[in-house]
């Protein structure tokens, strides 16, 4: 014990956890305030009006009902078109894309997109879309919500898929199983509670995008289901009236704003508890 | 090379065989004729191609681009290698039970039924008396009877290795090829998988690769000695063991290398 090499370990070992260990504090130091801010403000604001009431002129009172379901009504669509689309992609670089150029290039270009500011997607879908058919629209948005699931899918999906053996994949084969059939019965249900765990992130990311939707779907004071034409949605309720100067606008964004990180945090709950539970 | 023909009607017959991995070759001109209803084993140093060889009989190795084989595997008068039948349906004669465990992620009885379905439509009696059926072949049933609908993954590697291979014979195969099957496996699930090889020969054509040169001395037939990718010796187990005529073979037998 008294080895001098022993000490010194010790002491490294000491120095390094502190260090590590402030590191983490000084992390969750913020993640915390925010979240406390967030829910002492939100839940401040909290009432049964919220989801029952539209979002009122400033001076009245009012809820954001038809944000909340503008909000849902634009994740679902954008979580349909892209998680199929970011399945199939992912499915292609993990399973047939093992030499060549193509699948590098396309994990590569996927990268980017992973990473593109959101804003950037917004733009696109504005110049290509919006632009195009002269209004905005739920569609839009949905189609610019779905460009952000798709490479949080690709991505998930690819690397799930890579952590199935390939001697799981040889065992079907061997038995005389098409390659689609060793793909959607082993493969998939090999990674499963991965690629699941991959549409929850990739849900709980677009249900607090902003960007995106500020130029596709705007935003609308009435509730509306018209796909094709503007919609309310959290994100943007939540932009529009924390800048504004009404006292009663900046509640009901606090509350928007707890009720988006509250869903959030209940879909990255679940993606946790989906994993755990298979792996 | 020597081209050993027992006196019993070989399954399978490998004629001027090559492998090659991209540039490397793995296999040499091997010549074999695998006896039909028997058990032969592959055995040689890490690397010497006995795999290979086995992987040859079923084409896995067609999932890899990079490797080839040229030469003959025949079976039923036809060249597997070349042959134009749909390779599902080789495999389906053709069985193969890995080094490791590799149970579907699904329950037991869709394990095996999955296999099973990939060839014939079953009702639903005729499919649970399938599944019993491999299941019994592969001393299996005992164990599982009261569990098949829990997940394949729950069994020992003993058992999973023995549900590989009922989940292989369940589709009626004619030639079993086992690559190491024990290696991962307690002496107790060995002993157990051994003694179901042994059973198994009455109905099918048992070809096995084992490190283990007293595994390849209990339970084989015929015995194949490779070294780099060559066949050096093959012939009835007890001759390899007891007298082989080639001084390689008898210098790997003895324990003097390898």
């Amino acid at each position: 014990m008294g080895n001098p090499i022993f000490r010194r370990r010790r002491i490294v070992n000491k120095v390094m956890l502190c260090i590590s260990g402030f590191a983490m504090i000084f992390g969750l130091f913020w993640l915390a305030w925010i979240l406390i801010t967030l829910l002492h403000e939100g839940f401040y604001a909290l009432h049964w009006s919220l989801f029952t009431e539209m979002t009122p002129p400033p001076g009245s009172n009012g809820g954001i009902l038809n944000a909340i379901a503008g909000s849902l009504l634009m994740a679902t669509f954008g979580t349909l078109i892209g998680t199929p689309v970011g399945i199939l992609a992912g499915t292609y670089l993990a399973e047939f894309g093992r030499r060549g150029w193509l699948a590098p290039a396309t994990r590569f270009i996927n990268d980017i997109l992973l990473s593109a500011p959101s804003i950037v997607i917004g733009l696109f879908v504005y110049t290509i879309y919006v632009a195009q058919v002269r209004h905005f629209s739920a569609w839009a948005g949905s189609i610019a919500l779905s460009l952000i699931v798709i490479p949080v899918v690709v991505r998930t999906t690819d690397d799930m898929l890579k952590l199935v053996p390939d001697s799981l994949r040889e065992a079907a084969v061997a038995l005389g199983a098409p390659s689609w059939k060793m793909i959607v019965f082993v493969s998939y249900r090999a990674a499963k509670a991965g690629i699941v765990t991959g549409i929850l992130l990739a849900v709980a990311r677009i249900s607090g995008e902003t960007a995106p939707l500020l130029f596709t779907a705007l935003n609308n004071q009435f509730f509306s289901l018209n796909m094709n034409g503007p919609m309310a949605n959290l994100p943007v309720v939540i932009f529009q009236f924390a800048m504004s100067p009404y006292q009663d606008w900046h509640r009901l964004a606090w509350a928007g704003a707890g009720l988006v990180t509250l869903a959030v945090l209940a879909l990255n709950i679940l993606a946790r508890l989906m994993f755990s539970k298979k792996t | 090379m020597p081209t050993v023909s027992p006196a019993l009607t070989p399954k399978l017959r490998v004629r001027d065989l090559n492998f090659y991995y991209g540039a490397f070759c793995a296999l040499r001109s091997v010549n074999l004729d695998i006896p039909e209803n028997k058990v032969t084993a592959f055995i040689g140093p890490s690397g010497c191609g006995k795999s290979t060889l086995l992987r040859t009989f079923n084409r896995m190795y067609a999932l890899y681009p990079e490797q080839r084989a040229e030469g003959e595997v025949i079976m039923d008068g036809e060249n597997l290698l070349t042959s134009r039948t749909d390779v599902a349906l080789i495999r389906a004669k053709i069985g193969m039970v890995f080094q490791k465990p590799t149970p579907f992620p699904m329950t037991i009885y869709e394990n095996i039924a999955f296999g099973v379905r990939l060839f014939e439509r079953l009702g639903r009696g005729q499919m649970d008396e399938r599944v019993e059926l491999a299941l019994t072949r592969a001393a299996l049933w005992n164990e599982v009877k009261d569990k098949l609908h829990q997940s394949g993954n729950s069994l020992s590697g003993g058992q999973q290795q023995r549900l590989c291979i009922a989940r292989s014979i369940a589709i009626k195969p004619e030639v079993l090829l086992l690559d190491e099957p024990c290696s991962a496996l307690d002496p107790i699930s060995t002993g157990q998988i051994e003694k179901l090889i042994d059973e198994l020969k009455e109905d099918y054509t048992v070809v096995i690769v084992t490190h283990n040169m007293q595994q390849a001395a209990r339970v084989s037939d015929y015995t194949a000695y490779m070294y780099l990718g060559e066949m050096i010796e093959f012939g009835p187990t007890d001759d390899i063991f007891i007298k082989p005529k080639n001084k390689q073979t008898e210098d790997y037998i003895t324990g003097r290398f390898g």
